[in-house]
């Protein structure tokens, strides 16, 4: 299991990135992609919707169950990865690589708040 | 404590990730459930069942008394080793358990019921045995205990022959549903899986070295992940999702187990299931949108609503699927519309079997 220590993170196993644009592509952790198993489906939210922090906003379907995906930023949704929708197994290869989507965030200050590597290994 | 099964080192030492299951803590992969279930439709797997529990019934009066406990008909069970598949209701004609029995002589049978069912199963039988001169032994535990390995797939049967080659003579003529003993172990052509196999039985200090030598055979460990996409695949009911006591066999699609043809015979919930209105049947879903159908979705038809049973994204056809109750009357063929999330996506109703012995059946 890996957790870049690049990365932010929340208790809900989503990952965090600040891009160079300003804006914050969203994934889930290699934790979270390793308990789930077998992915098989993810519904995206559509480019355009503004989500609050802490709002679901995408479903990771694995054989095994659905999981509500939760985005740990407010803001606009500006791009999503429909390569990663077409195939949904790629996200268990690698969950850094694959993303979910990217939020164009209302408040900056709302990374802050989330977990650095070391807290979130710390949460499980 | 979680109850563990005589092959719980074997599963940690195969890479198992183990959950609670009714209890006992089993294994749910071994890595990936896809995988496994493939291997299983292609090749051969094997699953660890013993926390299923068998039970010997011994007695002059074991015939009549099953003939009265079981909505099928043991009275068909005339050849060593034959086994049938029957509900075991209630007066009401609700299903307490599905189960297996083997017929070995008129007054000697083996019963297999479900892990979580086990003791309601248990307490319910032996209630039902007053009067009668036969006796009930729980064979999971304490002296005589055994496991129980199911190895399932295409090969699943030339890979235990290579694993023991001695067995081969005992068992290589075993039809569908029949049994045999070989030196000590009850070697069953049953399964769970719409694959050949066997189900063996044998005693619990043996497992370990057993599930080595079927591993070094080449055969898969798959775990309960796979077992239910493949028993889903099958359309096969898995007790307390598919049916539990508020259903009739009638409504969960197991008429064909309810044997009615001699009429003197008096069985347990036949007079409750003679005047039990039947609103629902029991039908497949083959998801035509992208998503995955799981168990409690309302499914929307033009005969009133239904509710899926058990769900799942099937490995085989790579497309969701699922069991369903509907309302009598949705014909097979038709469109209907499950409520997922907050979407309504379009299904269409297909008989209850989907995958048999490695091809799409639909």
């Amino acid at each position: 299991m890996t957790t870049p220590t690049n990365l932010k993170y929340t208790a809900s196993h989503e990952w965090a990135k600040l891009e160079a644009d300003g804006s914050v592509t969203i994934g889930i952790t290699d934790h979270a992609q390793e308990a789930l198993g077998d992915i098989v489906f993810l519904e995206l939210p559509a480019v355009g919707r503004v989500v609050k922090a802490g709002e679901e906003c995408a479903v990771v379907e694995s054989v095994k169950a659905a999981s509500d995906i939760y985005s740990p930023v407010s803001g606009e949704v500006v791009d999503i990865n429909q390569a990663a929708a077409d195939a949904p197994d790629s996200v268990n290869a690698d969950a850094y690589a694959n993303w979910l989507f990217r939020v164009k965030p209302a408040n900056l200050a709302e990374l802050d708040g989330l977990l650095d590597a070391a807290a979130y290994t710390a949460t499980f | 404590m979680p109850l563990r099964t005589p092959l719980y080192d074997s599963h940690l030492a195969a890479g198992a990730k183990m959950v609670d299951f009714s209890g006992w803590e089993m294994p749910i992969n071994y890595g990936s459930q896809i995988e496994e279930h493939h291997a299983v439709r292609t090749d051969s797997g094997m699953f660890d069942v013993s926390h299923m529990c068998a039970l010997d019934l011994v007695g002059p009066d074991a015939t009549r008394w099953l003939r009265h406990l079981l909505a099928n008909d043991v009275a068909k069970l005339t050849t060593p080793g034959k086994a049938l598949y029957s509900c075991l209701l209630d007066e009401a004609g609700g299903v307490i358990d599905d189960l297996i029995v083997y017929f070995f002589t008129a007054e000697h049978y083996r019963i297999v019921v479900n892990a979580g069912t086990a003791t309601k199963d248990i307490a319910w039988m032996r209630q039902q045995l007053a009067g009668f001169n036969a006796t009930l032994t729980q064979r999971r535990d304490g002296d005589g205990a055994l496991a129980m390995i199911a190895v399932q797939g295409p090969n699943a049967r030339e890979r235990f022959w290579t694993a023991f080659p001695t067995a081969r003579a005992a068992t290589v003529l075993l039809g569908i549903f029949q049994a045999a003993d070989w030196d000590g172990w009850l070697v069953a052509r049953t399964g769970y899986t719409g694959e050949d196999g066997f189900e063996i039985s044998l005693p619990a200090a043996d497992a370990a070295q057993v599930w080595q030598k079927l591993l070094a055979a080449g055969i898969k460990p798959c775990g309960l992940g796979a077992r239910d996409t493949l028993r889903l695949e099958a359309g096969m009911n898995l007790y307390g999702q598919d049916m539990d006591e508020g259903i009739s066999p009638y409504e969960a699609g197991l008429k064909w187990t309810v044997d009615l043809k001699d009429t003197a015979r008096d069985f347990i919930g036949k007079s409750a299931l003679a005047t039990r209105p039947v609103r629902n049947q029991f039908a497949g879903l083959l998801l035509l949108d992208r998503g995955v159908l799981r168990a409690h979705q309302k499914v929307i038809t033009p005969q009133g609503a239904g509710e899926i049973t058990s769900g799942t994204f099937s490995p085989s056809l790579n497309q969701s699927i699922a069991l369903a109750r509907l309302p009598v009357g949705v014909a097979i063929g038709s469109e209907v519309e499950v409520e997922i999330r907050d979407k309504r996506l379009k299904a269409r109703v297909v008989k209850p079997s989907f995958v048999r012995n490695g091809k799409p059946i639909l």
